[in-house]
C-alpha cells in the first residue's frame, strides 16, 4: 500500500500537475510535493503524488521489480 | 548469500514495512536464513494497525446518510467491533474506492450536496499526500470536503517497541518509501540510544539479503548505526517539501495502534486551522468495545508469534474469509505467510 510506483514524466500542466508515463500507462499527478519537475525526469508516484525524483536506473530497476510482482501475483500492482 | 552464512551469530531482525513483509515472504528468505537469522514482521502495515475504535468510527461516519466516503481499498474489509466498511455498504452507506486522495477532492466537488469524507490511512508516504490535497481543498474554498485521519508516524513507534523490556531485536530492515519522505536521520535515535543498527533498503530480495548481511556485521563489530542502502531515493533529510506540507495541516497525537498500545505522538491529527475539515470531531454513536476475539494479531504485530502459531491462521482465518486485519490487508503479516509460506511449516 505504501509502494511508490516509477513513471517518467511526459508533460507539465498547470496548478502543478503532471502526466506520467509508468510502464506504459498513463496518469496525472500532483507534482506539488517535488521542485523542479521536467519532463524527461522520472519520479516515484504514490496516491496520486509525485514523492522524489529518482534516476532513471533506479526507475527502471524498480520496475522491473513491479513487473515481477504483477506476473506472480496476478493482479494490478500500479493501479 | 554465503557470506551471511559463514557470519557467525543468532539474530533476530525485525522489518516494519507490510511491502517488505511481502517480499520477503515472496523470496521465500525466512527458511532459508534459519536458523542463524530470524526474520520477524514489526507493525508495518498502516491498514493492520489501525484500531477497532477507528473502524467503528469510519463506518459510523459513512453511515451518516449524506456521507460519501472515500477510502483506499485495503481499508474495506477491515473489521471492527460489529463488522467492517463492506458490511456498512451493505447497509446502505456509501462508499467509494480511490487510489488517491485527489479524487476524493474530485467527489467532493462534482456532488455538492453530498459531504465527502476522506478516510486517511497510511505512514508517513501517504500522509503529505492527503495535507497537500487539504490545502487544495482550502484554496478552493470547498465547503463539503473533510478528512477523518488514522495516520501514523513510523519513529514514534520504533521507539515505543525498543522501549518495552520483552523487545528484544537485533536489527533493523527499515521501509524504503517512508524513508524517502522522512530521510535516514529520522532513525538515528534507534542506534545511537537503543544501540540498535538499522538498514534502509529496497525491495528486491538481493537488496534485503544485503541489508541483513550489513546488519550482522554491525551487530558483530558492536558498531550499530543507521545505513541507507537506497540513497537513489532517500536522503539523510528525506523530501523537505512533503515533511513541510505535511506538518503544515498535521501535528503529532497520541495514538492507539491495533494489537499493540496508545503510543505518544504516533498518530497525526488535523491543525486547529484545519479544523472545520476534520470529520473526526464529528459526534457519532460508537458501539461499545468487543470482547476479546481471541485473535493474536496484536503478538503477531509485535513480531512475539508467527502467524501459524494463532489458532485462527489458516483454519478460520484466510485471505477470502478473514478475521484480524494482519490477514485482511494483501501486505499484512498473516496473508504474505499464507500466500506464500504455506508449505515451509
Amino acid at each position: 500500500m505504501c509502494l511508490a510506483v516509477p513513471a517518467e514524466v511526459v508533460e507539465i500542466h498547470d496548478g502543478e500537475m503532471a502526466t506520467v508515463d509508468a510502464d506504459g500507462a498513463r496518469a496525472k499527478v500532483s507534482v506539488q510535493l517535488v521542485d523542479d519537475v521536467s519532463v524527461g525526469d522520472f519520479v516515484l508516484v504514490h496516491a496520486g503524488f509525485a514523492i522524489e525524483k529518482v534516476d532513471q536506473e533506479e526507475a527502471e530497476r524498480t520496475m522491473e521489480l513491479i513487473r515481477e510482482l504483477e506476473a506472480l501475483s496476478g493482479h494490478d500492482e500500479i493501479s | 548469500m554465503e557470506k551471511i552464512k559463514s557470519q557467525p551469530g543468532d539474530l533476530t531482525l525485525m522489518e516494519v514495512c507490510g511491502t517488505h513483509t511481502m517480499a520477503i515472504s515472496r523470496a521465500g528468505l525466512r527458511p532459508l536464513l534459519e536458523p542463524g537469522v530470524r526474520l520477524i514482521s514489526g507493525p508495518g502495515c498502516p491498514v493492520c494497525v489501525t484500531s477497532d475504535t477507528d473502524i467503528d468510527r469510519a463506518i459510523a461516519t459513512a453511515s451518516i446518510p449524506d456521507v460519501t466516503m472515500a477510502t483506499f481499498g485495503d481499508m474495506i474489509r477491515v473489521p471492527g467491533t460489529e463488522g467492517s466498511l463492506a458490511d456498512a455498504v451493505a447497509q446502505g452507506a456509501e462508499v467509494r474506492v480511490v487510489y488517491s486522495p485527489l479524487e476524493a477532492l474530485e467527489l467532493a466537488r462534482g456532488n455538492p450536496e453530498r459531504r465527502v469524507v476522506f478516510l486517511g490511512v497510511g505512514f508517513e508516504t501517504t500522509a503529505p499526500t492527503v495535507a497537500a490535497t487539504l490545502l487544495q481543498a482550502r484554496e478552493q474554498e470547498l465547503a463539503n470536503f473533510y478528512v477523518l485521519s488514522f495516520h501514523k508516524l513510523v519513529p514514534p513507534a520504533l521507539r515505543a517497541l525498543l522501549a518495552l523490556d520483552e523487545f528484544d531485536v537485533d536489527g533493523f530492515i527499515l521501509p524504503g518509501h517512508v524513508s524517502v519522505i522522512i530521510g535516514s536521520d529520522a532513525y538515528g535515535f534507534v542506534s545511537s540510544e537503543f544501540g540498535v543498527p538499522c538498514v534502509i533498503t529496497g525491495f528486491e530480495a538481493a537488496d534485503i539479503l544485503q541489508a541483513v548481511y550489513r546488519l550482522m556485521v554491525m551487530k558483530g563489530e558492536g558498531q550499530p548505526a543507521v545505513e541507507n542502502e537506497y540513497s537513489r531515493a532517500v536522503r539523510p533529510a528525506g523530501n523537505e517539501k512533503a515533511l513541510r506540507v505535511m506538518g503544515e495541516v498535521f501535528e503529532p497525537a497520541d495514538a492507539e495502534w491495533r494489537g499493540l498500545f496508545v503510543i505518544p505522538g504516533s498518530g497525526l491529527v488535523l491543525r486547529e486551522e484545519f479544523r472545520r475539515f476534520d470529520a473526526g470531531s464529528w459526534d457519532v454513536e460508537l458501539p461499545e468495545p468487543a470482547r476479546d476475539r481471541g485473535c493474536r494479531c496484536g503478538e503477531i504485530l509485535c513480531g512475539r508469534i508467527r502467524p501459524p502459531e494463532c489458532p485462527f491462521f489458516a483454519a478460520a482465518c484466510t485471505p477470502d474469509n478473514p478475521i484480524g486485519p494482519c490477514m485482511v490487508s494483501s501486505e499484512g503479516t498473516c496473508a504474505s505467510y499464507f500466500l506464500y509460506c504455506q508449505e515451509d511449516d
